[in-house]
């Protein structure tokens, strides 16, 4: 059992430090700390030539394949890229959606053609993705899913809505999981089709959130079409590649989100110090115990990290979501009761909320997006503890 | 970075385990928790002989396997998991660490080989009357005459002290204060003037004793470490006493976590087991949760006992009151899911819900680590 990084994994820490600190400069000073949770579409354009310039460099999709232009970067090492990326202030990823789920998709169910014609604009930031899953009617239930594609003409026609889209406006390409098989129910009959944005097929209207922002959006789709080869893996098994990709969802980056949990925790730490509520033994209180809550959230995911090998990996993984989600959720609460009085006051213009009252709402939707704590819960019983199935209606 | 047991130390968890389910099954820890010993003599002899477990810790030129705090936590967790009664914390989390990080060459190789052999049991009498983990605590005297010191006062919370051959006694210099003047001595169990009464516990599996000194009278040689500087070993001692405790509370949940899966994939009622009901499967996955969580930090803070020791105390407390509040948390939780069953004696919950709440006095209670986490913050 070793906690230290060896020595070739910690030159390779250097080497991105530096190059981040060497490019993260100049023009892209604007974009340094910006596009975190609550600021996803925040100086969006700027955002996409850093990108470009992480992509031409090299930067980005490093645990790719080499022959798909990444470094093969182990796990650790995209642990230690991670962790470098947000301490360095690195902007919030505008090509996440594409590398960690198109893309790896692609990789693992795609063809030849497929991967050489959407992996390098991935890589590159030339082509942005946006993720086509929750329905109205299919939340926590995915495969619930109604939207219908069909073969007209050569091409798919797609029919339908999804729901909790982030960044559609700013994206070229959705991949939808849609009902290819008239009349099936279920995961059966499922299709993962990719489709292009900019389509009169396509229609996007934006959610406003709690925090008065838009950052999910409702796309509908009326006779919307995609190319009839732009399916990946088999028609009609669509809910296989969908699984496949939420599995791509947790992993290495896990270890750069606790460094941003962390800077926010020490934005309430000082706080609490400078205003007197440190004094509070509650508070004090409340504060070691977010803390202990992070340090064992970072020695999870260690262990998790290091396990991947003997089959853990998955045991422990289910755990991550429920448990950061919940101590996110938590910390925003934290963020109120350490500024008292100061916790209602925003900033000024038309409802301009603070970062940490932004905190505070935005972690209310930490414990549902990509599966509730409930859902979390069910998983984490069944498949880690053998308890039985949920029983399931017959629609 | 490879946060994860080697094989090597795979393999003495699994022989731990085999060991452990023969000789500390329900039947036994019961035998043993009811006997005036608290634990079987024989089982303590094999687990030296047979297993080596008494030598792990113990450098090989003083006769011992040589091998780390990472080897022995992985031992210890098993223990809690089997809610082994036995003396070996207090021997070695405490004893024989104190004698490895404070003691002379002298007192190494008279005591340590008889650590490691089996014939020598130690414990640490820190805690008096008052139960205060701070220096105010320590109202015991020594004064030097001669080539003596005379010890008085009373020790109270003893782990063990019924059936130790030695006893740290933990004293400060008459007239001293705060964290001056404090020492730790060795004191053999049979020295005259030494009372020792072994209490009755809520919780048969860890026996303490109430022990009287009255004008004890110690040779110079029996001094561990610098004498009048003891306090800051004292709290080192207590980091590892608290990190032993944290392995055995990590055992301790994740067994509450198994028996209750096991029950409740049995038990039916409605027509249908009871762990295909959201309410009990949504409590066994934030049993899990917290048991992962524990192990996590148990093993961190056990890989902490190398460095530098602002980095082991905070990962120390961390372990403690997170490791505390999970064991506790679980053991409830198994007496509430068992229902009426788990209120009974003859089922095992009740003995790790007293466990549970032992161990999390034990070494801190969550409260006081969470205050020093708070001083490490700066709060």
């Amino acid at each position: 059992m070793r906690i230290e990084f060896s020595e070739q994994e910690e030159r390779f820490r250097n080497e991105i430090s530096f190059w981040l600190k060497e490019n993260l400069t100049g023009p892209f000073d604007s974009v340094i700390g910006r596009g975190g949770s609550g600021d996803q579409t925040g100086l969006f354009s700027e955002r996409v030539k850093w990108e470009q310039h992480m992509g031409e460099h090299g930067w980005t999709c490093i645990g790719w394949p080499k022959q798909y232009g990444g470094k093969e970067a182990t796990i650790n090492e995209q642990v230690i890229f991670y962790e470098e990326y947000t301490r360095a202030g690195g902007p919030g990823r505008v090509g996440h959606i594409g590398e960690t789920l198109a893309g790896p998709t692609i990789l693992s169910f795609g063809t030849e053609e497929q991967k050489e014609r959407f992996l390098p604009n991935i890589r590159l930031g030339k082509e942005y993705w946006c993720q086509g899953y929750s329905e109205p009617g299919a939340g926590s239930d995915l495969s619930a899913v109604k939207t219908k594609a069909e073969v007209v003409n050569g091409k798919w026609k797609i029919n339908g809505q999804k729901i909790w889209t982030s960044l559609a406006e700013e994206s070229d390409w959705i991949f939808i999981l849609c009902r290819t098989t008239p009349k099936s129910k279920g995961r059966d009959g499922l299709s993962y089709i990719l489709a292009p944005m900019d389509q009169k097929g396509i229609t996007i209207r934006p959610i406003k959130q709690m925090t008065g922002e838009s950052e999910f959006n409702e796309v509908f789709f009326d006779d919307a079409e995609a190319d009839v080869n732009d399916v990946i893996g088999e028609v009609g098994k669509g809910w296989q590649v969908a699984m496949g990709t939420l599995g791509f969802e947790r992993g290495a980056s896990t270890l750069g989100q606790q460094i941003a949990f962390e800077q926010e925790f020490e934005t309430i730490l000082s706080f609490a110090k400078e205003n007197g509520k440190a004094n509070d033994p509650l508070i004090r209180n409340q504060i070691s115990e977010a803390w202990i809550g992070l340090k064992i959230m970072r020695y999870n995911a260690l262990r998790m990290l290091s396990n991947n090998e003997d089959g853990l990996l998955s045991r422990e993984a289910m755990l991550s979501k429920l448990y950061w989600a919940t101590w996110h959720r938590n910390l925003g609460k934290l963020a109120m009761d350490v500024l008292g009085m100061e916790s209602e006051i925003g900033e000024e213009g038309i409802y301009n909320l603070t970062k940490l009252q932004k905190l505070f709402l935005f972690t209310r939707a930490d414990t549902i997006y990509a599966g509730t704590n409930q859902i979390q819960r069910n998983i984490i019983s069944e498949r880690a503890l053998g308890m039985p199935k949920e029983p399931r209606g017959d629609n | 970075m490879e946060f994860a047991f080697t094989e090597e130390q795979g393999l003495l968890r699994e022989s731990a385990i085999g060991f452990l389910s023969e000789n500390s099954d329900s039947k036994k820890i019961r035998e043993a928790m009811e006997s005036s010993l608290v634990y079987d003599k024989k089982v303590w002899q094999k687990m030296s002989e047979e297993m080596g477990w008494l030598a792990l810790l113990i450098p090989e030129k003083y006769d011992g396997l040589g091998l780390t705090w990472i080897e022995l936590t992985a031992l210890l967790e098993k223990m809690g998991y089997f809610l082994l009664c036995s003396p070996f914390h207090s021997t070695i989390c405490l004893g024989a660490t104190c004698l490895l990080e404070f003691g002379n060459e002298d007192q190494k190789t008279s005591f340590l080989p008889k650590i490691a052999n089996g014939s020598l049991q130690i414990t640490l009498a820190c805690l008096e009357p008052n139960g205060d983990w701070t220096p105010n605590g320590i109202t015991c005297t020594y004064k030097k005459i001669d080539n003596e010191f005379i010890v008085s006062g009373i020790k109270k919370y003893v782990p063990y002290g019924h059936s130790a051959d030695k006893i740290i006694v933990i004293a400060r210099e008459e007239g001293s204060n705060g964290t001056e003047g404090v020492s730790l001595f060795l004191v053999d169990s049979e020295e005259k003037n030494l009372e020792i009464k072994k209490l009755n516990t809520m919780d048969q599996t860890r026996p303490q004793s109430l022990i009287n000194l009255n004008k004890i009278r110690i040779p110079v040689d029996c001094v561990l470490g610098e004498l009048g500087g003891g306090w800051n070993a004292l709290e080192k001692l207590r980091l590892y006493g608290a990190l032993g405790v944290s392995a055995e509370q990590v055992g301790g949940a994740q067994r509450c976590l198994d028996m209750t899966c096991d029950f409740v994939l049995e038990r039916e009622q409605f027509g249908r087991k009871i762990g295909s009901f959201q309410s009990i499967k949504h409590r066994l996955a934030d049993m899990m949760v917290l048991v992962e969580s524990a192990r996590s930090a148990s093993y961190y803070a056990s890989c902490m006992t190398g460095t530098n020791s602002q980095e082991l105390e905070e990962a120390v407390s961390i372990a403690k009151s997170y490791c505390s509040e999970a064991f506790f948390k679980c053991a409830g939780d198994a007496i509430q899911l068992h229902g009426g069953v788990g209120f009974t004696w003859e089922y095992d919950t009740h003995l790790f819900f007293k466990r549970a709440k032992s161990s999390e006095i034990y070494f801190g209670d969550p409260s006081f680590h969470k205050n020093k986490i708070s001083n490490i913050l700066g709060l």
